[in-house]
């Protein structure tokens, strides 16, 4: 899992054992109750998701109750193939999955994809960024990318991922539109994002591809310079990082996370699914659950989210096709 | 600062924040005491109400007591039961658990408490002197010193080797490494050597493994073999063994002294950790110690044991540093330790010290007493945990099986873990009997992963080898790498060359 230590995953985390506390229904809840299944361990950014999400549907009166349970193993395909192989008794469990799921999909490391589940809705997102050292001379994608043009052995990127893994391909993204060559990016993988970062301030690599919630709290702390954020629009919870887009580079990427359930759910079931998580995002459980964790509201339902991961799919397999990972 | 001092002084030692310290220490020192439960899990547990205390001072006081107080047990199950815990207490088995096969429990852990206590008392005192000018010391290592420093720390091997079983311990240093090599690694993007098997698809987890080659082997030993298992019921449970002579006292002073320093910078480092600080603090004293000294290590050395105790609980104070001062968090412990800082909205960094730092200085200042509390509550317990070897052997047997496949099943939540221990486990116990040290090849397991990625990445970024002449610490460390592996196995050569005939151990 690569995003198991940054630090939004461990917020998510620390909110996730927060909310056991919590829960407190209301009377006549639409769904009696729901089981999460987290494909990895307590504390990564899964389980952050699943039992944030289960607290703010179970404190609204959403839910009766929800339980949760971590099942690790191959990279989220041990509790995919579960969900698949005892569907049929298992209409009661959400799974929470992410942007991963499709790289892993691709890559052969996961059998099954989303195609194989019932797709309920994609929750909340993070949007990527490429950030440098606060005395670095770079202080434009534009410096970068200069930089690199001179030459490219000497702009090390590194990232929380390994090679071919989500910052691996947000990077090569970036710089794809921008024009260059995507195979000649030195990426440099770390286990986590907390070695990342510190690669960083020791100057051993020149930028980092992290996630945007945790560039904002580097930036805010005065650690580093976000030049550059994958979202199509400048963020209000930090209008000072341009976007790639205003740059001239022409993409944008979304790190979505998601629930899914058994194949062969019954239409009405997926339906009560689907409206319980839309009805989340006006209640004052979730806003306080998501301030919390620092995630963006990306809502996206139903057949909206299977066309938004078939999208993600084709851009992803594109990519890593020209990268050689395919 | 000295006002700020002042601030954070007075905030530790509010009544409240006394209690959390106390309640952070009960609770870490407990738990840390069965194998299985880390302080990451503990910590992880321990969140949601550190956050609805509401106050961040608070809430990081009792976090940390929980923190450090789990080091601080973790030694407890690796000394009576060869069962580690967590990493950082490996290197405590290597001498703890034979000295307490001696009867001398109670003694070994007195030792165990009292290193902690000084481990973790210096470490606060560097700490507070020196945390704001460490951070720098902190981003002083690259991938390619880390790669040095994992060499380094696989020098630790050479402790076995000097027996006279070199090949053997090599062997299984290089099965380790190979072993970590199973799984998805940072370097590529596929699975290495699973099999196909999706449960190996994230590599061999440490507990399993540890559980496997230490607790599990001993305790079918002991079955196996009804001699030892009769009489090694008696004499752990004696008080009088709990005493430290002044001589012994005397022996283990400077190891503490030293390991506390040592432990505490490598603590500093991101990449390091607590860890890498028991291993190297292991080597180091076991080539600084004379050579009827050197004999002893392996079989219940009493600077053996001190010296990675006292390390570990320093470099867990160090790991304070990149985590206060930077905001980055070295190891998974302090990696949710600030999930829990910034859930209270404090952001970690430079600028904490400044803005406020009252939390920064409550926090370390509540480590001295947080030390203080441990030792006080430790060392009148050790008679009565020590007991727990007295129980007779067909009843204590049964119990560490028990604790074996608890630990590994909690860890992963996952059944097929316990089909890997029973199967590794067994697979230990045949070398064991073929007279395979076994650390080892939990030495290489542990730093396999590490050396792997660090190697990587140096190659990667510097195009070749290049590193290890264009970075002169790196060279630096590799050289005294070489001459801890080298000169014990020498000097054991040389010895066995003089008294021919002498039986070799095993």
């Amino acid at each position: 899992m690569t995003i198991l230590l940054t630090r939004r995953g461990l917020a998510a985390c620390a909110a996730a054992f927060a909310l056991s506390l919590g829960g407190v229904a209301q009377a006549e809840p639409k769904i009696g109750s729901v089981h999460f299944l987290i494909p990895g361990g307590a504390g990564g950014g899964w389980d952050g998701t699943a039992r944030g999400v289960g607290e703010a549907l179970t404190r609204a009166g959403l839910v009766g109750n929800a339980s949760f349970e971590n099942m690790s193993g191959g990279g989220g395909g041990k509790a995919m193939t579960w969900l698949i192989d005892n569907a049929r008794s298992n209409y009661n469990v959400l799974m929470v999955n992410s942007t991963p799921m499709i790289i892993r999909g691709l890559n052969g490391e996961v059998d099954q994809t989303f195609r194989d589940l019932t797709n309920i809705a994609g929750v909340v997102g993070d949007y990527a960024a490429l950030v440098v050292n606060t005395d670095s001379p770079i202080n434009s994608f534009g410096d970068l990318k200069a930089a690199y043009d001179a030459n490219p052995n000497q702009v090390a990127i590194g990232g929380g991922s390994v090679p071919g893994g989500m910052d691996h391909l947000i990077t090569s993204m970036i710089m794809q539109a921008s024009g260059a060559d995507p195979l000649a990016v030195k990426y440099i993988p770390y286990d986590t994002g907390g070695p990342a970062m510190a690669a960083l301030l020791s100057g051993e690599i020149k930028a980092l591809s992290t996630g945007l919630s945790e560039a904002i709290e580097l930036a805010r702390a005065g650690e580093v310079k976000i030049i550059g954020i994958t979202a199509t629009e400048r963020v209000p919870a930090y209008p000072d990082a341009p976007t790639f887009r205003e740059q001239g580079v022409d993409m944008e990427f979304v790190n979505w996370r998601g629930f899914f359930a058994a194949p062969g759910l019954p239409e009405d079931q997926a339906a009560a699914y689907r409206e319980t998580i839309a009805a989340m995002y006006e209640t004052e459980a979730w806003e306080e659950v998501r301030a919390r964790n620092g995630w963006v509201n990306i809502h996206n339902s139903g057949p909206e989210f299977t066309a938004f991961l078939e999208k993600q799919e084709a851009e992803m397999k594109a990519l890593m096709t020209k990268l050689g990972f395919l | 600062m000295m006002e700020g001092m002042l601030q954070g002084l007075m905030t530790a030692i509010s009544p409240f924040n006394i209690v959390m310290v106390v309640s952070g220490c009960i609770i870490g020192t407990l738990i840390g005491m069965l194998p299985g439960l880390g302080p990451m899990s503990i910590i992880a547990i321990m969140i949601p109400i550190a956050i609805s205390i509401g106050d961040p001072s608070s809430a990081l006081i009792l976090l940390a007591g929980v923190y450090y107080g789990a080091i601080f047990g973790g030694s407890t199950s690796s000394i009576l039961i060869n069962a580690p815990g967590v990493a950082s207490t490996v290197a405590t088995a290597f001498d703890g658990y034979p000295m307490a096969r001696r009867g001398q429990a109670g003694k070994a852990l007195t030792i165990a408490a009292i290193a902690s206590f000084c481990g973790g008392t210096i470490g606060a005192i560097l700490l507070m002197a020196f945390a704001p000018a460490l951070s720098s010391v902190a981003l002083l290592f690259h991938s390619a010193e880390y790669f040095a420093l994992m060499v380094l720390g696989l020098s630790a091997i050479a402790a076995f080797a000097g027996s006279g079983s070199v090949g053997k311990a090599l062997m299984m240093t290089v099965l380790g490494l190979i072993m970590a090599t199973v799984g998805e690694a940072a370097l590529f993007n596929a699975p290495r050597f699973t099999g196909g098997v999706q449960e190996f698809q994230s590599g061999f987890s440490f507990i399993t493994l540890a559980m496997a080659m230490f607790a599990l082997p001993e305790a079918l030993y002991l079955v196996l073999d009804p001699n030892r298992s009769g009489k090694a019921g008696e004499g752990g449970g004696e008080i009088r063994d709990m005493r430290i002579t002044r001589e012994e006292a005397w022996t283990i002073a400077p190891v503490i002294g030293r390991q506390s320093l040592q432990g505490f910078f490598i603590g500093v480092l991101p990449g390091a950790g607590a860890t890498i600080a028991s291993f190297l603090g292991y080597a180091v004293e076991r080539n600084l110690a004379t050579k009827e000294e050197q004999a002893e290590f392996g079989k219940g050395s009493i600077k053996g044991l001190a010296a990675p105790e006292s390390a570990n609980n320093a470099a867990c104070s160090g790991s304070f540093v990149p985590l206060l001062t930077l905001g980055i968090p070295g190891s998974g412990t302090t990696a949710i330790l600030l999930g829990a800082l910034m859930s209270l909205n404090v952001s970690p960094g430079p600028r904490l010290m400044i803005d406020e730092p009252d939390i920064f200085w409550s926090v370390i200042i509540s480590m001295y007493l947080g030390n203080l509390v441990l030792l006080m509550l430790n060392l009148p317990l050790i008679p009565y945990i020590a007991k727990l070897l007295a129980i007779p052997r067909n009843y204590l047997i049964p119990f560490i099986l028990f604790f074996t496949l608890m630990g590994s099943y909690i860890g992963q939540n996952n059944a097929t873990e316990l089909l890997i221990l029973v199967g590794l486990g067994l697979a230990a116990t045949v070398l064991r009997f073929a007279d395979y040290p076994l650390a080892p090849l939990l030495i290489g397991f542990i730093l396999g992963r590490m050396l792997e990625d660090n190697f990587a990445r140096a190659m990667q970024l510097y195009d070749g080898f290049g590193f290890i002449l264009e970075r002169p610490m790196t060279i630096g460390l590799l050289v005294i790498a070489t001459a801890l592996v080298l000169l014990p196995s020498y000097r054991a050569r040389r010895a066995r060359l003089l008294r021919k005939g002498v039986a070799q151990g095993d």
